[in-house]
């Protein structure tokens, strides 16, 4: 028996590039990939508008009044004297009163959802955060006006009364010697617009938050179990770490939507164009509520002041929206990598 | 060599208690002997390890009861403390404190801490809780003397003045308008909403991204600035006066980003093989959007649609803008002024007469129900997962596939039918 050796066929061919995999859209493809970027192009565009329109439409009242647009406290378009200073100041000390209560209230009650509560309140309590998400603002501007008032002049007026060195808490024309002193001074004031608005954006904060805590590595808790932690104790090592992202991007949604709000606002607080940093004291304002009040009245010039204002406070809810997006992100990225 | 070492066992145990050996071993030393265990105790009570216990409910009740009576004898009877509110945050104080020390007394420093923060947690919750029910409550509360009159629901305002009595005019038109604008909005912001979101979904490029960024921060638009928007170009610029349909583009505007982010986390769920075995029958990516993965998504895109709605509804100030206000009926969407429920409860409560205040509470009260509505069907259907199967839906699916079955099988009766000879062919 003789072995044969097949001799191995020389390749003289060149090696074959690989087949394309390339494939020719039909029609209904093509009519669907272009159908769906068009409406992708539709939303863009829509939203550009807003901001672009607000733009070119401001830019007359910009250009009349210039920098001092920023400075000026008054409103008063038709005699050429008016600014943003004390409507935003008014704006952001809303949102900063509401966002101090919400944010305690908000991260506490997302870690008793995420950590504490049995499955079932879980998901009675989740239900419960969506719905009050949904509540139109009006309903919460009518409870804060008939309701909360009501029930919070009496704190507003013991903290007037103690803290009132604090310069924040001071209230002009308060008389706590007098036990039957006019209330009204604490009505309408920015801390009872505040706390109506803080019990708004507490649901998009709290959600957010829940989201993230409960995102938190099994693998870590069980091992802080494991060292002997409590519960509190696995709760400071790993789940607050863990989700300080999505807690600061909650927080500064929660400030977006506060800087917003308006029907709220409009209906509990009184009107003034100063700049009032007495945060207990009737009075204050915010743009949002400016706008509400003041669209139907306004000349054109006056309608392109309006315009400036929304312009400004939709330039500063971008902003913060932005960062607050890349901050919950990060930190959702950070759970992919650390899984 | 043995398997076993047979002196292994009684030395041990020999070791251990030497009175205790047992006679056996010494008889006989090839043996396996197993010790007696004496000194072990009889099984142990069982150790707790979820769930309160017995003490720690104990201390709960105590702290409760004594943080009571403090600030009971607190207000009124030692010191002149006084108001509701701050009744409730002394007890409060007290109870945590009480508490710790309960605690304290058995437990080491990090427990107590666990204690007090879960005491922490739990208020919040119920400060959360105790909101909403608030909310909610006081709206249907004030609105109680108007809500049950029927004529609220089918009349309008245009014959009740200020000062008529609650039995006169009500909310029809305002019902009527919410409903258009609803709708009107609805018919815009689904086919957009959801074909945008099937674009973030299918086509996974730059710009996808650069739009899903968009839609994300264009979630928290101020929606007065929508209405401004709109009132600044539709009604200004146009020209078409205020309207339904004005109002119904401004609240497109607002819903438009929620419906596109919460379909757009919908259709991420949609299992990618799905998709794939899809592509590999050969279905064109249209047919595969169409026939699998929104069908596949339903249930959710329901959800989402229907938080939009919800969102839609409440929305005030954007109304407030564009549609202008009537206390009359009108039918017409595309002109003249319009009212929507929360407008009209806005302005009802800034009038002073309280018969016009407790008729806002009435409506805000209606349209607070509505959306409780739409927010339950909304649960019930977000419920179900993607490509969940209801028992409605899988009766549908087996009589298809039972008609299917008939069809297959009478053609190939046919078939035999019409051709017999080649069938009996060789």
């Amino acid at each position: 028996m003789r072995t044969v050796v097949v001799e191995p066929v020389a390749v003289t061919d060149p090696p074959r590039a690989p087949r394309s995999i390339w494939s020719v859209p039909g029609l209904g493809d093509r009519i669907f990939r272009q159908g769906s970027a068009m409406s992708g192009l539709i939303v863009l565009l829509i939203m550009a508008a807003v901001g672009l329109f607000l733009a070119s439409q401001a830019v007359q009242a910009l250009k009349a009044t210039g920098l001092s647009f920023l400075t000026t406290a008054a409103w008063e378009p038709d005699r050429g004297r008016f600014g943003i200073a004390a409507v935003l100041t008014g704006t952001v000390l809303i949102a900063l009163v509401a966002v101090t209560l919400s944010f305690p209230l908000a991260s506490c009650t997302a870690l008793f959802i995420s950590e504490v509560a049995s499955p079932k309140a879980k998901q009675t309590l989740i239900a419960m955060v969506d719905l009050m998400a949904a509540v139109p603002s009006v309903v919460y501007g009518l409870w804060g006006l008939f309701f909360l008032q009501g029930q919070v002049l009496g704190l507003a007026r013991w903290i007037s009364t103690w803290f009132s060195w604090i310069p924040l808490f001071k209230v002009d024309g308060a008389d706590p010697t007098n036990p039957l002193a006019n209330e009204s001074v604490y009505t309408s004031s920015t801390f009872i617009a505040g706390i109506v608005v803080a019990l708004m954006v507490m649901p998009i904060q709290c959600s957010v938050m829940r989201e993230v805590f409960s995102q938190a590595p099994p693998g870590e808790r069980e091992g802080a179990f494991a060292l002997g932690a409590t519960r509190w104790g696995m709760v400071r090592a790993v789940v607050l770490p863990f989700g300080r992202g999505g807690m600061i991007g909650g927080t500064m949604l929660g400030l977006g939507r506060a800087l917003g709000e308006t029907i709220a606002v409009l209906l509990i607080i009184s009107p003034a164009f100063t700049i009032n940093f007495h945060i207990l004291q009737s009075n204050g304002n915010s743009v949002a509520a400016l706008i509400a009040a003041r669209f139907s009245e306004s000349s054109d010039f006056g309608l392109s002041a309006l315009m400036a204002a929304g312009l400004a406070l939709f330039a500063v809810t971008l902003v913060i929206n932005f960062t607050a997006s890349a901050f919950v992100a990060r930190s959702r990225s950070g759970a992919l990598s650390e899984a | 060599m043995t398997a076993l070492h047979p002196g292994a066992p009684v030395g041990v145990s020999a070791q251990h208690d030497p009175a205790d050996r047992p006679p056996v071993a010494q008889a006989s030393a090839p043996q396996t002997v197993l010790p007696a265990r004496t000194n072990v105790h009889s099984p142990q009570a069982r150790r707790q390890v979820g769930g309160a216990s017995r003490n720690d409910r104990l201390n709960v009740v105590g702290a409760g009861v004594s943080a009571l009576c403090v600030s009971l004898l607190l207000f009124g009877r030692v010191t002149p403390l006084a108001g509701r509110f701050g009744f409730v945050v002394v007890t409060w104080l007290v109870f945590v404190v009480i508490y710790a020390l309960l605690v304290w007394l058995e437990d080491d420093a990090p427990a107590v801490v666990d204690k007090v923060m879960t005491v922490v947690l739990y208020s919040a919750a119920a400060v959360l809780v105790c909101g909403l029910i608030s909310v909610v409550s006081f709206t249907l509360w004030r609105g109680r003397t108007a809500l049950p009159k029927l004529n609220l629901y089918t009349q309008d305002m245009s014959r009740a003045g200020p000062r008529e009595p609650l039995s006169v005019g009500g909310i029809k038109h305002a019902l009527y308008g919410t409903l258009c604008m609803i709708s009107i909005a609805l018919v815009i912001t689904i086919p957009l909403g959801i074909a945008c979101a099937a674009y973030l979904n299918e086509a996974r490029t730059r710009a996808a991204q650069f739009v899903r960024t968009v839609v994300e921060a264009m979630t928290a638009l101020p929606s007065v600035l929508a209405g401004l928007f709109i009132f600044a170009t539709w009604i200004l610029i146009l020209g078409f006066g205020r309207s339904g349909l004005a109002a119904a583009l401004a609240i497109s505007i607002m819903m438009l980003p929620i419906i596109i982010r919460a379909s757009d986390v919908v259709l991420r769920l949609v299992p990618g093989n799905l998709r794939e075995a899809s592509a590999a029958l050969g279905a064109p990516a249209w047919r595969t959007v169409w026939h699998v993965v929104l069908p596949t998504a339903r249930s959710g895109l329901a959800t989402a649609v229907i938080l939009g709605t919800a969102r839609g509804i409440g929305e005030t100030s954007p109304v407030l803008l564009t549609a202008g206000f009537t206390s009359s009926f009108a039918s017409n969407p595309l002109e003249g002024s319009m009212v929507s429920l929360p407008l009209a409860a806005f302005e009802f409560v800034r009038s002073p007469e309280p018969a016009l205040v407790a008729r806002g509470f009435a409506t805000a009260a209606v349209l607070m129900v509505v959306v409780l509505i739409l927010f339950i069907v909304a649960r019930i259907f977000g419920g179900r997962g993607p490509g969940h199967v209801s028992k409605s839906q899988a009766r549908r699916i087996t009589s298809r596939s039972a008609r299917d079955v008939a069809r297959f099988e009478a053609a190939v009766r046919s078939a035999s039918a019409a051709s017999p000879p080649n069938v009996g062919a060789p």
